[in-house]
C-alpha cells in the first residue's frame, strides 16, 4: 500500500461534490437517471425476494411444523454467511453469462437462508402448550399451522423477510459489477471512471433505499402481528 | 496487476470442462498467501475494534437496561446499511481509498453483533452467581470483570464467531473499489473470464472463515468448559 495508497486517496471529492451531484436535476431523469435506476433496483429486489419467499417460506413452515431439518438449516445459514457475495456473483456471471439471469441465482441463494431459518425457529419455538391446546380443541395439523403457529411466529417470520430483503438490496448493488442495472451502477461506474461524486451519490441512494426497505418492513410488522403476540414478544 | 501478468495466455480462453486449472492454482500459492494476509489483517482489525467498543457498551447496557433499546436501534440501523454503499461513500468523500474505508463499516457490523452478545451474555448470568459474588465481598467492578464477564464468555464467543465469519466474507466487497484482500481474485477472474481464479477465491475465503470459526469454537470450549456440560 504505502505511498501509492496515499496518492490515490488524495483523489477523492468533497462531501459537497457528492451532494451537488445528487441534487443536480439532470442526474435524476433519462434512462440512466436516478429515477429509472431506483425503479430497476426495486424491480430486481422485489422479483428476487418473491422467488426466495416462494422457496424459503414453505420449507421453513414445513421443517418448523415437523421439527425436522434444523441441523441442515443451520449449516445452510452458516454457509451463506461465509461465502462471499461477490465471489458467487462473478462465478455465476462467468458460467452463465452476464445479466439478470446470472445474478438472480446467487441473489436468491443468499436470501433464502434468513427466511428459511427464521421461519423454522419461529414455528419451532411456538409454546408447545398452545399447540397442544389447539390440538385438544380438535384442530387439524394444517389448522394448527395456519391459526396458531404462523400468527405466533409472525414476528420472527417478518424479521426473516426483512433480513432477506436487506440482503437482496445489498447484493443487487454489488451485482452491478457483473452487469446488472440498478443503483449499484453509479458505484461501479463511478469507481471505474474515478468520478467520486457519482460514487458517493450512488452510495447515498443505496443507503436511502435500504433504510426505506427496512422501514416498510417495520411498518408491515406493526400491522401484521397481532397485538397479543406483540405484547408477548416485546 | 501482478496477477494479470501471472496468468498463462492459454488459461484466458474459457472451456467448460476446464473449470479447475490446477497448474494455475499451485503456481499461485504465494500470491494467495499474500492476499490472505492483507485480507485477514483488514477483517481482524475490524472485529477487534468492534469488540473493544462492544465490551464497555454492552456492560453499560447490561447495568442500565434503559439504554439498551436505543443502542440496539442505532446499531441495527447501521447494520442494515449495505456494505458497498458505506464503503463507496467513505471512499468518495471521507477516508478515500485507504484501509480505513473497509475497516470502518466492518467494525460497525462487528459492533452491532457483539454489543448484543455482550449485553445478552451478561443478562443471562444467573442471578445467584452475582449475589454470591457480592456476598463474598466483590465490589461491582471486580465482580463484573472477574465473575460476570467470564460467565458470559460462551455467548460473547458465539457473537465473535458470527462477526468474524461475516467480516472475513465482507472484506471482499472492498475489492470493488480497489482495496484489499482475496476479493481481487473475483475481480481479476471476472475481468479475464477465468473461473478457476474465482473458485480459488471462494474456497480460500470459506477456508479462512471455517478455520477461524473453528478456532473460536475451540477457544470457547477451553475458556468456558462448563457451557458444554450444562447443555
Amino acid at each position: 500500500m504505502g505511498s501509492e495508497g496515499q496518492v490515490i486517496a488524495a483523489a477523492n471529492t468533497s462531501f459537497g461534490g457528492v451532494i451537488s451531484y445528487l441534487t443536480s436535476g439532470s442526474h435524476w431523469h433519462g434512462s440512466t437517471g436516478f429515477l429509472d435506476r431506483i425503479i430497476q433496483h426495486l424491480q430486481y429486489s422485489a422479483e428476487t425476494l418473491l422467488i426466495a419467499v416462494a422457496i424459503g417460506l414453505p420449507l421453513g413452515l414445513l421443517s418448523g411444523h415437523t421439527g425436522r431439518g434444523g441441523a441442515v438449516l443451520s449449516m445452510l445459514s452458516n454457509a451463506s454467511r461465509a461465502l462471499p457475495t461477490l465471489g458467487l456473483l462473478t462465478l455465476f456471471a462467468i458460467l452463465i453469462g452476464v445479466g439478470l439471469e446470472a445474478a438472480v441465482i446467487p441473489l436468491v441463494f443468499l436470501a433464502v437462508p434468513s427466511i428459511l431459518v427464521n421461519t423454522y425457529v419461529g414455528i419451532r419455538d411456538v409454546d408447545r402448550s398452545l399447540v397442544d391446546a389447539a390440538r385438544g380443541m380438535g384442530l387439524r395439523p394444517w389448522q394448527v399451522l395456519l391459526r396458531i403457529e404462523i400468527p405466533v411466529a409472525l414476528p420472527l417470520i417478518v424479521l426473516g423477510l426483512r433480513t432477506a430483503a436487506l440482503q437482496v438490496v445489498s447484493t443487487a448493488t454489488i451485482a452491478a459489477f457483473v452487469g446488472l442495472g440498478g443503483l449499484g451502477r453509479y458505484i461501479i461506474d463511478g469507481q471505474a471512471s474515478r468520478n467520486f461524486a457519482e460514487l458517493g451519490a450512488g452510495a447515498i441512494l443505496v443507503a436511502a433505499f435500504a433504510i426505506a426497505t427496512e422501514s416498510i418492513f417495520l411498518v408491515c410488522q406493526r400491522f401484521l402481528v397481532s397485538p397479543g403476540v406483540r405484547a408477548r414478544t416485546s | 496487476m501482478a496477477l494479470l501478468t501471472g496468468i498463462q495466455p492459454g488459461a484466458l480462453t474459457f472451456h467448460f470442462h476446464k473449470v479447475s486449472d490446477w497448474a494455475w492454482v499451485t503456481s499461485h500459492i504465494g500470491y494467495f498467501w499474500q492476499l490472505s494476509r492483507t485480507h485477514l489483517y483488514l477483517a481482524f482489525v475490524a472485529v477487534a475494534i468492534g469488540l473493544v467498543l462492544a465490551l464497555p457498551l454492552g456492560c453499560l447496557a447490561a447495568r442500565v437496561p434503559r439504554i439498551y433499546p436505543p443502542i440496539l436501534a442505532v446499531t441495527t440501523m447501521l447494520y442494515s446499511l449495505p456494505s458497498l454503499a458505506v464503503i463507496a461513500f467513505l471512499a468518495s468523500s471521507v477516508t478515500g481509498l485507504s484501509d480505513t474505508t473497509v475497516i470502518l463499516p466492518l467494525a460497525t457490523y462487528g459492533l452491532a453483533v457483539l454489543v448484543r452478545s455482550v449485553t445478552e451474555g451478561l443478562n443471562n448470568v444467573p442471578n445467584e452467581v452475582s449475589i454470591a459474588a457480592t456476598a463474598m465481598g466483590y465490589r461491582s467492578m471486580r465482580r463484573l470483570v472477574t465473575i460476570e464477564l467470564p460467565a458470559a464468555v460462551p455467548v460473547i464467543i458465539a457473537g465473535l464467531r458470527v462477526a468474524t465469519v461475516s467480516s472475513i466474507s465482507l472484506v471482499t466487497v472492498g475489492s470493488l473499489i480497489g482495496i484489499g484482500g482475496l476479493g481481487q481474485l473475483f475481480i481479476a477472474g471476472e475481468n479475464t473470464d477465468f473461473p478457476t481464479e474465482i473458485i480459488a477465491g471462494l474456497v480460500i475465503v470459506a477456508m479462512w472463515a471455517l478455520i477461524f470459526d473453528g478456532l473460536f469454537l475451540l477457544s470457547g470450549r477451553i475458556l468456558a468448559p462448563w457451557a458444554r456440560r450444562a447443555r
